[in-house]
């Protein structure tokens, strides 16, 4: 098939973003004004933008100031000598390799699995006609909102009951339980156009061919908005690997992070190195892959 | 009955055979329907559901660590009532809440129109907008915590250069309050300015030419066209917004932990401490209900309301 079918668009016009402002011809009065509300808008965009980044660059001058710096008495911007000390010193103390490859393990199972239950349960609200589909649904909805805080004390307990507590499986399955990439993939399928669908099905396909070979192919957008977004969310998420992990070996880097603060003398530099090594995958994701990402955000309502 | 006045309304009575080939493929259908739905529902099932339940029956329930629960009624409710803690907790989150929302979507809504305007450079100043939106709630507030430290932190160095008076960060209630406050809309005012892009941007050129041609201001083109065309999407993050700080946590956690004293308490970390550091498993528990009981209304509205807003755009 090759048919550029142009079903994305539901995603996709969300963020085209750049569609140029309305300049129809002015008087020239008008131009100088506008020229003027140009730099006043330009002057506040930078000031924005420096509020904006400078927690991240605090961050990273941190990470690589000489220990105890940052809290002297003398106001800097700058460190005194740019040292990699701070990153040698929290791998030395720290298993840091092991976390960001827990990170890494746990981010890609729960990305899987929860990509794979979104893709067939949004396409089974979207495409599919059954008994019940709209209570479940709603169901479904309903879930999306509830907290880890609501019912932590009860999921421990059935994560302990289980035998999964204190390990990968522990943190992956109640990760996986997400909905909310069911929602964007339901949007999506509902947009892909009847016709092509019709037409699979009087080839003759039954639903799961059509599901695999028909709808999967035209839904690359949306697969790649969904596995950055889990990522992210499963890379970022703190409450329930608090809760559910307890072996220092098995941490991920947030509870790393964490354990870092709570040792009895904290070097927040090495903080500050270990946060840096835990935010920069997601910042180089997201610098690659803005379009996906600023449209997951537009259409899940994930903050 | 039913096959009766089936029968006797349709104009051509189907011979039983193809009704029941037509029985079988929508069966067929709906089998094919719960398969697709089957790793989801087995997992809500399990990790979502049953805990719900389970939540619900430790919360009528006494139980310290790991010994024996007793049944206690309502007795955590009714403690839950009585406890100035918990009720401190409420109203910081209440307070929580009224202090960033606004804020919040104030200020996204006056970044997208920026960002909807003729600017050099708007796709970088964008990308750096919705940046911190990627960064984890516990790295934001360890950075948060080193910028707002009390001794001679970043922010309270240069206060006392510009002349003024370094602030109590940690030791006291309300700077610690607003100290989270900020990073929390430091952290969102990206997504606020994401989905009110998208709502400007649906708005018709036209109406701005002609108000300007009626000679409007650029306050009043902002007040009659822009504010009340992007209604929709006001609300939607009015109820995004709300149930994101209803439940802020990382941030609190990792900042104050509460604290000083329980001055940056908030429902959801209050019920943490119980079920994890107090360990009152029963009192948590039912601390939870009470937060799942809000959540839920607000999904409720939400939901009630999704609609208008899919098709306002």
């Amino acid at each position: 098939m090759t048919q550029t079918v142009a079903i994305p668009n539901k995603l996709a016009t969300t963020m085209s973003g750049d569609r140029e402002p309305r300049r129809k011809s002015r008087s020239s009065a008008a131009a100088i004004g506008d020229r003027k509300g140009i730099v006043w808008r330009s002057i506040i965009a930078i000031v924005v933008a420096i509020i904006m980044v400078f927690p991240l660059y605090w961050m990273v001058v941190v990470a690589f100031s000489p220990r105890g710096e940052a809290f002297e008495p003398t106001l800097r911007f700058w460190p005194s000598a740019w040292t990699t000390e701070n990153f040698q010193r929290v791998f030395e103390l720290y298993p840091v390799a092991t976390w960001f490859g827990n990170s890494v393990v746990i981010g890609l199972f729960i990305t899987f699995l929860t990509v794979v239950v979104n893709l067939l349960a949004g396409y089974a609200f979207a495409r599919l006609r059954f008994r019940g589909r709209n209570v479940l649904f709603l169901l479904t909805l309903a879930t999306m909102m509830i907290p880890v805080q609501a019912i932590m004390v009860a999921q421990f307990r059935l994560v302990s009951d289980l035998g999964i507590y204190g390990s990968y499986w522990g943190v992956i399955l109640p990760g996986a339980a997400a909905a909310f990439g069911i929602f964007l993939a339901r949007q999506f399928f509902i947009g892909i156009p009847d016709e092509i669908i019709e037409a699979a099905k009087i080839d003759g396909s039954g639903q799961i061919r059509i599901f695999l070979q028909v709808v999967l192919p035209l839904s690359k957008p949306l697969i790649a908005v969904l596995i950055l977004l889990t990522l992210m969310g499963s890379w970022n998420d703190f409450a329930w690997p608090l809760i559910a992990l307890n072996d220092n070996q098995l941490f991920t880097l947030p509870i790393g992070l964490l354990y870092l603060q709570n040792q009895t003398a904290p070097n927040y530099n090495a903080t500050m190195a270990l946060a840096l090594i835990s935010v920069l995958p997601m910042v180089a994701l997201f610098l690659s892959f803005q379009r996906y990402f600023v449209q997951g955000f537009a259409r899940s309502g994930i903050r | 009955m039913t096959s009766l006045t089936a029968r006797g309304r349709g104009s051509a009575p189907l011979s039983p055979r193809p009704r029941a080939a037509r029985r079988a493929s929508r069966l067929r259908e709906s089998l094919i329907g719960w398969g697709f739905l089957a790793p989801n529902l087995t997992l809500m099932a399990i990790f979502l559901f049953l805990p719900i339940l389970w939540a619900l029956q430790l919360s009528f329930q006494d139980s310290r660590g790991f010994g024996s629960p007793e049944w206690v009624g309502l007795k955590n409710y009714a403690k839950l009532v009585s406890d100035p803690v918990f009720w401190q907790s409420f109203g910081n989150t209440i307070a929580f809440t009224i202090l960033t929302v606004p804020i919040t979507m104030i200020g996204g809504l006056c970044l997208a129109v920026l960002m909807n305007s003729v600017l050099p450079a708007r796709g970088v100043f964008r990308t750096v907008i919705v940046l911190p939106m990627v960064i984890s709630g516990v790295a934001s507030g360890m950075i948060a915590g080193i910028i707002f430290y009390q001794s001679n932190g970043i922010i309270n160095k240069v206060l006392s250069a510009v002349g003024l008076y370094p602030v109590a960060w940690q030791s006291d209630g309300l700077p610690a309050l607003i100290s989270v406050v900020i990073v929390a809309i430091w952290l969102r005012i990206g997504f606020n300015m994401i989905i009110y892009l998208a709502g400007l941007q649906r708005i018709e050129p036209q109406l701005y030419e002609a108000a300007r041609i009626d000679g409007a201001s650029r306050w009043q083109q902002l007040r009659s066209i822009t504010v009340p065309l992007v209604g929709p999407s006001t609300f939607f993050l009015l109820i995004m917004n709300v149930i994101a700080s209803f439940q802020v946590f990382d941030l609190i956690f990792v900042m104050t932990g509460g604290g000083p004293g329980n001055s940056t308490s908030v429902l959801v970390t209050y019920a943490y401490r119980n079920g994890f550091q107090i360990r009152e498993q029963g009192y948590g528990a039912a601390i939870g209900i009470v937060i799942l009981i809000i959540t839920l209304l607000f999904t409720f509205v939400q939901w009630k309301t999704s609609r208008t807003r899919d098709q306002a755009g």
